[in-house]
């Protein structure tokens, strides 16, 4: 099968100026496939949360290019940015951060309401769709404030698949999660890359999590020392 | 499509906090309410004393001034200095007649302008009221009673008689009511009247008036204008001033160079001829607008504080929001709508609450010529109550809306 590639960077560098000047990233070159289950494992400190958010365009002082369907993002405006997150890039977070004054539905409704693609109606059509694929229909009009961390992780994953997006970024998706709940979230993953054909980058350091991923690229002093190809 | 996901985001963050939004919405609501209160009070007052100045004089009065004598000198027109011999000088009022030129003519003239509403020739004489032994002076204004009447609604402060009869009388005479009470005469009685020129004639009191103005109610009088000119022992063609009343009285400075042009006499309008009034009210004005900008602004850091704070808490929402595709503009938007919902509801109970303060100072008996207390509710104010409102909520708004633009989710996730 060609493998179609979704995101590529080209020789990314960072540095943090504070406390004092210290290289984080450097020369990151790697691709990411359309419907892979791709991990970033690494020691603590090793760049790879950093790498996550270049990677998420939500940071954007960086050297090197990086490259999501083949266009550049590099370079481009702020609103712009925030526009290509919107259609192309569903986040997952750590602490699952929804918006607690809103119901599940709502949270998932958000994204896609804000892209505008569709009308209300199908929006919550499809926001209901999510809901079923990960079980969590009969929660759907509680406030998100009102969930189990599992539950609200599960929210979360509906929320960034809403718009259907090409890449879906995870931050230590299972961090704070039982190991049934983590279970649970990586079949989903699973279900979403080889189904859906959606691509998940993960960062984590869960190695149990990595090894049972497609593939997995390992982070170390801000360089990458295994591609992991399969 | 895009717009109303902001507006949902908005009204449910105002909603989840409806104590905080009503308590701003009601700081906004007492700043509106003063302002349009005090603005309503200052307008009211305002109206009140220029009304009380139009009784008595009018828009603009067109008049000869009186001229001084100049200084002669030896023949040069350079001065003394140049060599011609000093001469001594005294300066005199040297016109020798305050008589307008065919004053019918100006007249007509004034009245074809664009703006003016009444005009009025007059005849201004200072003469004594005399009964038996008593002798009271003052003057006398020597008018057509009915373009008079039309100017200073006169018929409002008759209290005996009626000022029609001054137009059949040729020897009628409307006192004010403080001469009539020191000549200890009533309606109907004769007295007689000595002008500054020594014309002595024989007057019948065809009304009585009153002022609230002691000195007004104790010297002046109207005549014909007939007999004002003979009292000065002058022609028909005698006019010494005439009244001007224009359709906006604000706006009468500036038909002074008109008139001026068009008459070539003196024009004085009333901004100028009761300057301690119009500072009277200059002040009211500052000190009242300046108590209700204050209240406003302190309503103003009521919501200022208020999304601020809901910022500071929300730091993780905007975060998300940013994160999921939301643009710094977006964020502006959302809580800038928040800001002016709040100024909203403020305002519009804000119009509402002022009716209570205007509506009950408005039943407020004051006595002599006022009546009630000349307030009432403007609806000019309070739509630039509402404006003014609207402004100051959107800047209170707008600048902690700035500062959620610019979170960085970064910092936020970082943590």
């Amino acid at each position: 099968m060609e493998k179609e590639i979704v995101l590529n960077t080209s020789k990314i560098g960072k540095f943090f100026y504070d406390p004092i000047e210290f290289k984080a990233l450097d020369d990151i070159t790697f691709e990411a496939y359309k419907g892979e289950f791709l991990t970033l494992i690494g020691k603590s400190g090793s760049g790879k949360s950093t790498l996550l958010y270049i990677l998420s365009t939500m940071d954007t002082e960086y050297e090197g290019e990086l490259f999501i369907d083949g266009k550049k993002i590099t370079g481009q405006k702020q609103d712009n940015l925030a526009k290509i997150r919107n259609e192309n890039i569903g986040f997952v977070f750590q602490f699952h951060y929804l918006l607690p004054e809103f119901s599940c539905l709502k949270n998932i409704m958000i994204p896609a309401l804000k892209l505008g693609k569709f009308s209300r109606e199908e929006i919550e059509e499809q926001a209901y769709s999510r809901l079923k694929m990960l079980d969590m229909t009969d929660q759907a009009l509680k406030p998100a404030s009102k969930l189990s961390g599992g539950q609200q992780q599960r929210i979360a994953i509906a929320r960034a698949l809403i718009n259907n997006p090409k890449i879906i970024m995870c931050d230590e998706p299972t961090g704070n999660l039982d190991t049934k709940n983590t279970q649970i979230v990586f079949d989903i993953f699973q279900q979403i890359a080889h189904e859906l054909g959606q691509t998940i980058i993960a960062v984590t350091h869960d190695t149990d999590f990595a090894k049972a991923s497609d593939r997995t690229i390992e982070l170390a002093d801000g360089k990458i020392i295994s591609h992991g190809k399969k | 499509m895009k717009l109303s996901v902001n507006i949902e985001i908005g009204l449910t963050h105002l909603l989840s906090r409806k104590r905080q939004t009503l308590v701003a919405s009601l700081g906004v609501t007492v700043g509106i309410a003063m302002y349009i209160f005090m603005n309503s009070l200052t307008l009211g007052v305002n109206r009140y004393s220029d009304n009380a100045i139009f009784k008595n004089a009018p828009h603009l009065r067109v008049y000869k001034e009186d001229e001084m004598s100049k200084p002669i000198s030896g023949g040069s027109s350079s001065g003394s200095a140049s060599g011609g011999l000093p001469v001594i000088v005294n300066p005199k009022i040297s016109n020798t007649s305050l008589n307008l030129v065919n004053p019918l003519k100006l007249l007509k003239d004034i009245q074809s302008q664009k703006g003016i509403t009444a005009a009025a020739a007059y005849v201004t004489a200072n003469l004594f009221y005399t009964n038996g032994k008593s002798q009271v002076n003052g003057v006398a204004s020597g008018v057509n009673i009915l373009e008079a009447n039309a100017m200073f609604n006169i018929e409002s402060t008759m209290i005996d008689g009626d000022l029609r009869s001054l137009v059949n009388t040729p020897n009628g005479i409307l006192l004010g009511v403080g001469i009539v009470n020191k000549l200890n005469i009533k309606l109907n009685d004769n007295i007689n009247v000595i002008s500054s020129v020594g014309v002595v004639k024989l007057m019948k009191v065809v009304g009585i008036f009153k002022t609230s103005f002691a000195i007004t109610d104790k010297t002046k009088s109207y005549v014909s204008l007939a007999t004002a000119q003979q009292l000065l022992g002058q022609g028909p063609n005698y006019v010494t001033d005439i009244y001007v009343n224009v359709a906006t009285p604000a706006l009468a400075p500036s038909f002074v160079p008109l008139l001026q042009n068009l008459t070539g006499y003196t024009v004085e309008d009333w901004m100028v001829a009761n300057e301690t009034a119009v500072a009277g009210s200059k002040i009211r004005g500052i000190m009242l607008g300046g108590i209700s900008w204050a209240i406003l602004l302190v309503a103003a850091f009521g919501i200022y504080n208020i999304l601020n704070m809901t910022i500071t808490q929300k730091l993780n929402d905007i975060a998300i929001l940013k994160a999921t595709g939301f643009s710094g503009r977006d964020v502006i938007r959302i809580f800038v709508l928040e800001a002016l919902i709040m100024g909203f509801i403020g305002t519009c109970l804000g119009v509402a609450l002022s009716l209570v303060p205007t509506t009950a100072l408005a039943h407020i008996y004051i006595g002599a010529d006022i009546g009630y207390f000349p307030i009432r509710f403007e609806p000019s104010i309070a739509l630039k109550g509402a404006i003014i409102g609207m402004i100051v909520t959107f800047c209170a708004g707008y600048i902690p809306a700035r500062r959620a633009a610019k979170v960085d989710p970064l910092a936020i996730f970082r943590r």
